[in-house]
């Protein structure tokens, strides 16, 4: 494994008396694409801050290309910085924005124009370098924002939700396109969100932040898969969650609503007690394959165009499936009995 | 009923403010006997006492807008962005030489900077015109820092201030290059009104003898008829010129960045 380009250890960072961040540790390795995932005030943007040089942390320290820079003014730190409200200079030209960068570090008239040039090509915005800010779209705001933070050449990008305020389908073709030009550069990013959607899609890891911690680190396939708190589990993805008590701990017996499934793997509780199992909607299907099944009524049939997501009653539980449609099968009706199998190996064990 | 209301409004603040000032200008015309000329405008843009004391005060005014305007907007904008909980305070403060009459100010000034004080700016002739123009920009203050303060509100200083530290500009570069350029037209409004108070000042520039505009005004008043009506004219002429100012540079400025809420 290469050396981390990004390190934050032990981090911690109090407004006050309220700690809003606490012993946050993340490597980041160089290159690498990171993702803080996490609802409305959990930290993230108060971690990315730290990074870039806006907050100072309370104790804890930060490494950036094997220098330590907690203590380091945010102009001396090289870093590019992407915000939500995009914060373009309103005063001048796009190319103007995209130069500032490099006209700040002195350089050359020609050799900013040529860096100006160059970016402008990046984000297919070549023929925009004389309008103003004003007379852009958000989309496009947001690129040449893009374009001024890579102008310099940054060994390190902070994003912070860049992709909030713009409209479902921009959003989309935006996210995909930082990832490509993130690629096609290889620099180190970190990326700020709430939507879970975007962190899942364009991230090498991601790390998902509750309370000012960091819940779980890891790649979009694990951190969906193998959801290492309840809180990960809840949050990212649709999760049935299903309330049952432990018949037999050794060999995973779970009694649901007088059914009792078996899951064939030590449960590490005693017998009656409670606990909580999860399914992802992918995981379940009525009548499909699976070697455990749960009888239930279809409680709610919505139609999506491609997929028909299936709500059940199994007692006072709800459980979601998802199906593809097909024009030869019509959906389930609301009120019929329906028998749902799954595996035992979609079946997450929460714990507290 | 309410347009009744709206035109007797309407009717006493002419009476108030129109008719005399119509009133005004017919006197000034009427310096020939029998018929109406400019005699009294020409009398008063040939005295050589109006040019001097006009210029001076021109230059007097340029001095102040400067300072004021390097003293306004980085306070304005630090207690914006590192002290907002400050902003009532500075608010306040700024307020005061709106309730506190000039001639205390002055008085003040002569008090604490008289030839025998600490710092005697009254005993020398460039002494006094710096204090005197401290006065000026006292005296302005108000609105300077409103106009100001108006402007920082309509851009996100916050954001912009970290864009440009990330991009590693410094606080003279992110000030000359990014906040100044982006309140350019509320300082404008701001100067031009600090123009016109100072063309128009009487007591601190009378009380320091200094040779201004407002006291010739008062010294002409005294001594001529007709004479001082066209100089009023002419001094409602240069404020309203300044008004227009402001309007113009705010409809030509570039248009407000699409911005977030
Ligand atoms: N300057 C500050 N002073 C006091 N509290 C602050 C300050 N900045 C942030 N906080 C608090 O720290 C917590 C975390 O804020 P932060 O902005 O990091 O959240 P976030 O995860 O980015 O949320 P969002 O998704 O809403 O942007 C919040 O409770 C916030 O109120
Ligand atoms: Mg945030």
């Amino acid at each position: 494994m290469a050396e981390p380009f990004l390190n934050i250890e032990h981090v911690r960072k109090s407004f006050g008396s309220t700690t809003v961040v606490q012993d946050f540790n993340l490597a980041v390795e160089p290159g690498e694409f990171v993702s803080f995932l996490g609802p409305s005030g959990c930290g993230k943007t108060t971690v990315l801050r730290m990074v870039a040089g806006f907050e100072e942390p309370s104790a804890g320290k930060i490494v950036i290309g094997g220098k330590d820079v907690t203590h380091l003014k945010p102009n001396q730190r090289n870093i590019g910085m992407v915000f939500q409200a995009y914060a373009l200079f309103p005063n001048m030209t796009v190319g103007q924005n995209i130069g500032f960068g490099l006209r700040v570090a002195g350089r050359s008239r020609a050799e900013m124009d040529k860096r100006v040039k160059e970016m402008l090509a990046l984000i297919r915005l070549p023929d925009l370098a004389d309008r103003y800010p004003y007379q852009l779209s958000g989309g496009q705001q947001q690129r040449v924002a893009l374009a001024r933070a890579l102008a310099p050449a940054p060994k390190l990008l902070l994003l912070d939700e860049p992709l909030s305020a713009l409209d479902a389908k921009v959003r989309v073709s935006l996210r995909d396109e930082i990832r490509q030009i993130q690629k096609d550069l290889g620099i180190t990013t970190v990326f700020v969100t709430h939507d879970q959607e975007e962190a899942l899609s364009i991230s090498d890891r991601i790390v998902v932040m509750y309370g000012g911690k960091a819940e779980q680190v890891g790649a979009p396939f694990e951190i969906y898969n193998r959801p290492a708190t309840r809180f990960v589990a809840s949050f990212v993805g649709t999760l049935n969650m299903l309330n049952g008590k432990v018949v037999d701990p050794k060999a995973g017996t779970v009694e649901i609503d007088g059914q009792k499934i078996t899951l064939g793997r030590d449960l590490g509780k005693p017998v009656g007690a409670a606990v909580t199992l999860a399914l992802r909607p992918e995981a379940a299907a009525i009548g499909g394959p699976g070697d455990l099944s749960l009888k239930g009524t279809v409680a709610d049939v919505s139609f999506l165009g491609s997929v028909i997501r299936v709500r059940a009653a199994v007692g006072a539980s709800r459980i979601s499936f998802d199906r593809f449609n097909s024009p030869t099968t019509p959906p389930p009706v609301v009120g019929e009995p329906c028998d749902i199998k799954f595996s035992a190996g979609d079946v997450l064990v929460l714990g507290d | 009923m309410t347009r009744a209301f709206a035109w007797a409004g309407f009717l006493i603040g002419s009476m108030i403010f129109i008719l005399p000032l119509l009133g005004m200008t017919e006197f000034s015309l009427s310096m020939r006997r029998g018929e109406y000329s400019f005699d009294a405008y020409a009398s008063v843009l040939a005295d050589p006492q109006f040019r001097a004391t006009f210029t001076y005060s021109v230059v007097m005014a340029l001095f102040t807008i400067v300072f004021g305007v390097l003293l306004v907007v980085p306070t304005a904008y630090w207690v914006r962005l590192r002290m907002p909980g400050l902003r009532p305070v500075v608010e306040f403060i700024t307020l005061m030489p709106l309730v506190i009459p000039a001639i205390v100010i002055v008085f003040g000034y002569i008090r604490l900077y008289n030839t025998s004080s600490w710092l005697p700016l009254t005993g020398s002739d460039l002494g006094t015109k710096v204090l005197l123009m401290c006065g000026y920009t006292c005296l302005a203050l108000p609105y300077m820092y409103r106009a100001v303060d108006t402007g920082l509100r309509a851009i996100d200083i916050g954001t912009l201030t970290e864009a440009a530290q990330s991009l590693g500009a410094g606080w003279t570069t992110i000030f000359g290059r990014v906040i100044l350029p982006n309140v350019f037209v509320s300082v404008l409004s701001g100067a031009f009104l600090t123009f016109a108070i100072v063309i128009g000042e009487f007591t601190l520039a009378a009380l320091l003898n200094q040779p201004a505009f407002g006291p010739y005004l008062q010294l002409v008043g005294a001594n001529k008829a007709y004479e001082p009506s066209a100089l009023a004219v002419i001094s409602f002429g240069i404020t309203w010129l300044c008004m227009g100012l402001i309007q113009i540079v705010a409809r030509l400025a570039p248009k407000p960045p699409a911005q977030l809420h």
